[in-house]
């Protein structure tokens, strides 16, 4: 009886959702000194970013390793958000900071979200039309161009004048530490706008992960559903992107937690208890290490590099098989 | 009736598929045969929307494949491919059941359980009804994804070789399985097959193909004769008549 009620999936979300409220709770209270209001603000404002981060992550890695039938391939291992740094970056060249700079910082987001989209589409449409087909050379290829966005963003930067400079850096500094909330709101919407937007082809979900010829057989109109889901991968990676900036392994590993844990392939579960993972890492990662620990060591580092040793270990199963 | 005009598929310079024209009766049984390399299963992947064509239009009861809405097609049409993915975590009773899909939009009614029990007893999945499909051997997990192709309850039943790594035993009940769904159910079954004693054995129907195009059709009698397949195959093939049947030997 017990043993049952283990293996259902439900239950197991439901345990993810009581060790993240746990998570939550204890970032809000543990080690509070001072008034109530300050820290309600400050501490406040951080735990969004971060919740807000996790569901963009969470969700977006599942979308992409769905839609690519792959665990391995996730948007930051394939570049998509070093790409919305490139776009942050360009935005502020083409347009010029004076003009742009001006703009209220939200309406900016939306316009690089919209590019972003656009460029998103473009970049998965060259990398996954089927010309590559092993997957050592796509995670290759997506790295490759990661460090040419990078590269690209950063000679950009060397262009732009100081004002320019310092909105475009906020981007691409931002770190699970140091949460840019300047844009909480906006991110906030973009979320909502994306969830929307996934709605349509909620029930497809499941199909797609079945493989491309037997979710057309089923009825889906396969190239034009993958197209839309990706729009919305690219929309939770500027939400997560200008909140904590790029990372690398994150995605990956809350993912594959998500996925061992449930045990079960089906979106209702999985999508919920990957966003669970990633608050329980980065909320309680930082009520770790910051108040619990007092260690200076940035969460960041932490993360990436266990989720680094889990893409290794998935490599090397990959490789094995 | 299934309707092809003038489908041909090119790779770069290869043409694999070569301006086919030909129709498929509906019910029976029909088999494509043919050597490696003659576009066998490209053109059932044509036929059934899985692969876009280079040039031509493929026809379902008059109903285009490429402009006809993916659902629609999904209820008159099922195909199944021979390479299934198999690292899914899903038990057999929720593979079948994605087989409705296109009926309920994944909202399973009463209606569409019956489907999904009925289809699994047709395949004798019942024992293993609650195992993950990656846990199954090759041939369980093959009549899985069949029964799940069953279970869409469509006109026009597809397959790409079907018995590809299964054992005789299995294979065999895998055609009569198939020839049932074409008589008691009055199924269109369409199935590509290498082994051509089979195609011989059940097909009221078979289309020989060569070089990308349809190069002999007609019925068992017509086809499995031993100059027509020392053509086909260009090699030596002895026809015999076992038991009303005609079996081919070619092993030495």
């Amino acid at each position: 009886m017990v043993l049952n009620l283990w293996r259902r999936p439900a239950t197991r979300v439901l345990l993810l959702g009581v060790l993240a409220a746990l998570c939550v709770i204890g970032f809000m209270t543990v080690n509070v000194q001072t008034d109530w209001d300050f820290i309600l603000e400050y501490r406040g404002n951080r735990l969004l970013a971060l919740l807000l981060t996790a569901v963009a992550i969470g969700v977006s890695t599942v979308l992409f390793q769905t839609i690519t039938h792959s665990r391995l391939l996730t948007p930051s291992l394939m570049g998509f958000d070093v790409l919305y740094v490139l776009v942050n970056t360009l935005a502020l060249l083409v347009l010029g900071g004076g003009a742009l700079a001006e703009w209220a910082p939200a309406l900016r987001f939306a316009l690089q979200v919209v590019l972003m989209v656009a460029l998103a589409l473009l970049l998965f449409r060259l990398l996954f039309s089927g010309s590559v087909r092993s997957l050592h050379l796509m995670i290759l290829l997506g790295m490759l161009a990661g460090i040419l966005f990078r590269e690209l963003s950063a000679l950009g930067a060397r262009v732009l004048d100081p004002s320019e400079f310092g909105i475009s850096t906020s981007v691409a500094q931002a770190s699970f530490s140091r949460v840019n909330t300047e844009l909480l709101g906006a991110a906030a919407m973009a979320l909502v706008l994306g969830g929307l937007l996934l709605w349509r082809w909620w029930r497809c979900l499941d199909v797609l992960s079945l493989g491309r010829d037997i979710a057309i057989n089923l009825g889906v109109a396969h190239g034009r559903v993958v197209l839309g889901i990706m729009a919305v991968i690219a929309v939770l990676v500027s939400v997560a992107t200008v909140l904590v900036g790029p990372t690398l392994f994150f995605g990956l590993l809350i993912a594959n937690l998500a996925y061992w844990f449930i045990g079960s392939q089906r979106h209702c579960w999985t999508l919920p208890a990957s966003v669970l993972a990633g608050i329980i890492c980065l909320v309680g990662g930082q009520l770790l290490l910051e108040h619990l620990l007092a260690s200076t060591l940035p969460l960041a580092l932490v993360i990436e590099l266990a989720g680094g040793l889990l893409f290794i270990a998935l490599l090397m199963r990959g490789v094995r098989q | 009736m299934i309707e092809t005009r003038g489908v041909s598929k090119r790779y770069g310079d290869v043409l694999v598929v070569d301006d086919v024209s030909l129709s498929i009766p509906r019910g029976g049984f029909t088999s494509i045969i043919g050597p490696n390399g003659a576009g066998k299963s490209t053109l059932l992947s044509m036929i059934s929307r899985l692969t876009p064509m280079s040039a031509g239009s493929v026809q379902v009861d008059g109903m285009d494949v490429t402009r006809t809405p993916g659902n629609v097609l999904a209820r008159r049409l099922s195909i199944l491919r021979q390479d299934n993915q198999t690292s899914l975590r899903l038990t057999v009773r929720d593979l079948v059941a994605f087989g409705r899909f296109p009926h309920s939009g994944g909202r399973l009614t009463a209606e569409d359980l019956r489907h999904v029990d009925e289809a699994m007893d047709y395949l004798r999945l019942g024992d293993y009804r609650d195992r993950p499909i990656d846990e199954l051997s090759g041939g369980q997990r093959q009549r899985a994804y069949v029964a799940m192709v069953m279970c869409q309850d469509t006109e026009y039943v597809l397959l790409d070789e079907p018995l590809n790594n299964i054992d005789m035993r299995f294979a065999v009940d895998m055609m009569q399985l198939l020839r049932r769904a074409a008589d008691e159910k009055g199924k269109t079954v369409v199935v590509v097959l290498h082994d051509i004693n089979f195609a011989s054995c059940y097909s009221d129907h078979i289309i020989a193909m060569r070089q990308g195009r349809p190069a002999y059709q007609g019925s068992p009698q017509e086809i499995i004769r031993d100059e027509v397949l020392r053509d086909l195959y260009e090699m030596d093939i002895q026809v015999h008549e076992v038991n009303g049947q005609r079996v081919c030997t070619y092993y030495r």
